[in-house]
């Protein structure tokens, strides 16, 4: 009987399970959901993990003008850095503009990503209600929201993206 | 351009390659009485403690393009220089970068890796210990999404193989399987999606299935047998073979079990597929099937007519390469070009076919074809089955035209 024979897959799966029973290589630390909670960053659709705030978009004009107005331009547009407002029904066309209001499905990414990594350089330094604020300012300024509608970890993640019906998993395809 | 080695040239077309300020040029071998040169007839210098490439090969660099380089220097790219490299492995100081916010030096005594969310405990893992842990280890390309961006435009670009293709690479990762770290945190079976994030200065995130995560994705810690390259994620990063770039997390520092994908930016807003009427294809993981003539390619010259080997490489996410095809002759007449290995799942294969080069101008093209039975598209196709716009996932067929006098030009055919 030859070596191949002597362990076969099933008896090398049997000796990998009798390893990881006796932990040799179990050696993650225990960590509770507060100790992650700075770096718990994420915030889905649902709008979970969305923090306790708010802000209106007549709040958040100042917050765009001092944070992020220098790269995105004025009014959210032709800055060096991405275009945030317009081009709202242009996806179709030759001409598709790609903003956060043509083309983002969902406002609650909005948070996630100026939480996470805006203003550039100076990621998370802004408050929750200047987040709360400067979201609901890039949403009015598209037409989205109303200048005084107050987002809030209820109301962000009830807004209606133009575009929210323009994504799909290609058929065939196992995402 | 030359394969000096290669036996079945003869000794009349074997080629001399000198490679003078970027351009490869081809000069016969003279013969001449041979000297005795000063490195043989006098001792070298001392030992390096990290080996560098010889002096000659100085060209032989990525090209970094820094978009914002004056408010935003972090973010750019820097070109895996193809042309200039032969088999598939990437040297680790060529390997392609793409950055959202520079490379941050990242201790790893202070960084961790946490699981977390659906899970029945959650856990924290520094770099020391998953050294410890089980590896694999697997060759594996990485190209980034938005490769070939000058190549999606609607007009060529006169630019050099690596600038307009170089946002891939290839090197051999070694790493701790995902599944042997999900198994011990207790992933809850109703979980279908990670989150998976960086510790960079934009927490760059994606949503990952599972069924990927625990099939063959790893958290590498080794790239070509050394610890990664800092630009590489070091001290630890995710490979998720033959998917997206943008999906393997450099820096990797939080993985988060979720009932549904999070939707992040970087997967709505960039690394999705515009389509002509207007709808987007979120999630289009897998890197689609291609292939590029890496040599002859713009800006070498063929300096004659005579036998040249034609050399190039080809890939795909979605299954193993099963053939190659070379036209010569601008897609009319196409021959099966030789492998140099048995293709392998995620790993690029090179491939070579012998031409002979009567002098007349001639398109030069290559045509992957993989084991799902996908094959490369030509430009036309690729244009037509997107937005215009669309940047992302571009796998056209690369063409060159080379001139009588042995100039090369990128065309769409």
């Amino acid at each position: 009987m030859g070596p191949s024979k002597m362990f076969s897959s099933k008896g090398i799966i049997l000796i990998f399970m009798l390893c990881a029973v006796r932990m040799a290589w179990a050696a993650g630390t225990p960590v509770t959901e507060q100790d992650i909670a700075p770096w718990n960053l994420d915030i889905d659709p649902l709008g979970r993990g969305l923090p306790n705030g708010h802000g209106t978009a007549n709040e958040g004009a100042i917050v765009y003008e001092t944070h992020c107005k220098s790269c995105h331009g004025k009014g959210g547009k032709s800055g060096h850095a991405d275009e945030l407002v317009g081009g709202i029904g242009s996806l179709a066309t030759p001409n598709a503009e790609r903003t956060v209001g043509s083309f983002w499905p969902y406002a609650t990414t909005l948070f996630d990503y100026v939480r996470r990594a805006m203003p550039w350089g100076h990621p998370s330094t802004l408050t929750t209600d200047q987040i709360y604020a400067v979201c609901a300012w890039i949403l009015a300024e598209n037409g989205i929201i109303s200048r005084d509608s107050e987002m809030n970890a209820i109301s962000l993640p009830q807004v209606n993206m133009p575009n929210k019906n323009g994504f799909y998993v290609r058929p065939g395809t196992r995402p | 351009m030359s394969t000096p080695s290669r036996p079945s040239l003869t000794r009349r077309t074997v080629l001399r390659q000198a490679v003078v300020g970027g351009a490869v040029l081809a000069v016969p071998a003279q013969a001449a009485p041979l000297e005795v040169p000063r490195w043989t007839s006098e001792p070298g210098g001392p030992f390096q403690s990290y080996g560098q490439p010889s002096q000659w090969e100085a060209s032989v660099s990525r090209s970094v393009a820094l978009p914002y380089a004056d408010i935003a220097p972090g973010i750019g790219t820097a070109n895996t220089p193809l042309e200039r490299l032969e088999g598939t492995i990437t040297p680790n100081g060529l390997h392609f970068i793409r950055a959202h916010a520079g490379i941050p030096q990242v201790d790893p005594a202070l960084h961790r890796l946490v699981i977390h969310g659906m899970v029945r405990q959650p856990l924290s893992f520094d770099a020391a210990t998953l050294l410890n842990y089980p590896m694999v280890t697997r060759t594996c390309f990485i190209e980034c999404a938005g490769n070939s961006y000058q190549h999606s435009l609607s007009q060529p670009r006169q630019m050099e193989l690596g600038d307009v293709h170089g946002l891939f690479s290839t090197a051999q990762w070694t790493g701790v399987p995902l599944s042997v770290l999900l198994d011990e945190a207790g992933i809850d079976p109703r979980s279908n999606w990670l989150l998976v994030e960086g510790a960079d200065a934009v927490a760059l995130s994606r949503s990952l299935p599972v069924w990927k995560a625990v099939q063959d994705s790893f958290v590498a810690l080794y790239q070509n047998g050394e610890r990664l390259r800092p630009e590489q994620g070091y001290p630890m990063r995710l490979i998720v073979p033959g998917w997206q770039g943008n999906l393997h997390i450099k820096w990797l520092r939080r993985i988060k079990a979720t009932d549904t994908p999070t939707h992040t930016r970087d997967e709505t807003s960039r690394y999705s597929l515009l389509m002509p009427d207007g709808k987007a294809q979120e999630f289009p993981f897998a890197i689609p099937v291609k292939s590029l003539i890496t040599r002859p390619s713009y800006g070498q010259v063929v300096p004659g007519p005579g036998q040249y080997w034609i050399s190039g490489l080809a890939w795909s996410g979605g299954a193993p390469i099963t053939r190659v095809e070379v036209s010569s002759d601008g897609g009319i007449t196409w021959r099966v070009a030789q492998l140099d290995d048995v293709p392998k799942e995620y790993s690029p294969v090179r491939f070579r076919v012998s031409w002979a080069w009567n002098g007349n101008p001639a398109t030069l093209m290559s045509r992957a074809v993989d084991a799902s039975g996908a094959i490369q598209p030509s430009h036309k196709e690729w244009k037509k089955t997107f937005h215009p716009t669309n940047r992302f996932h571009c796998n056209a067929i690369q063409s060159w035209s080379v001139d009588s006098d042995g100039t090369i030009e990128n065309v769409f055919v």
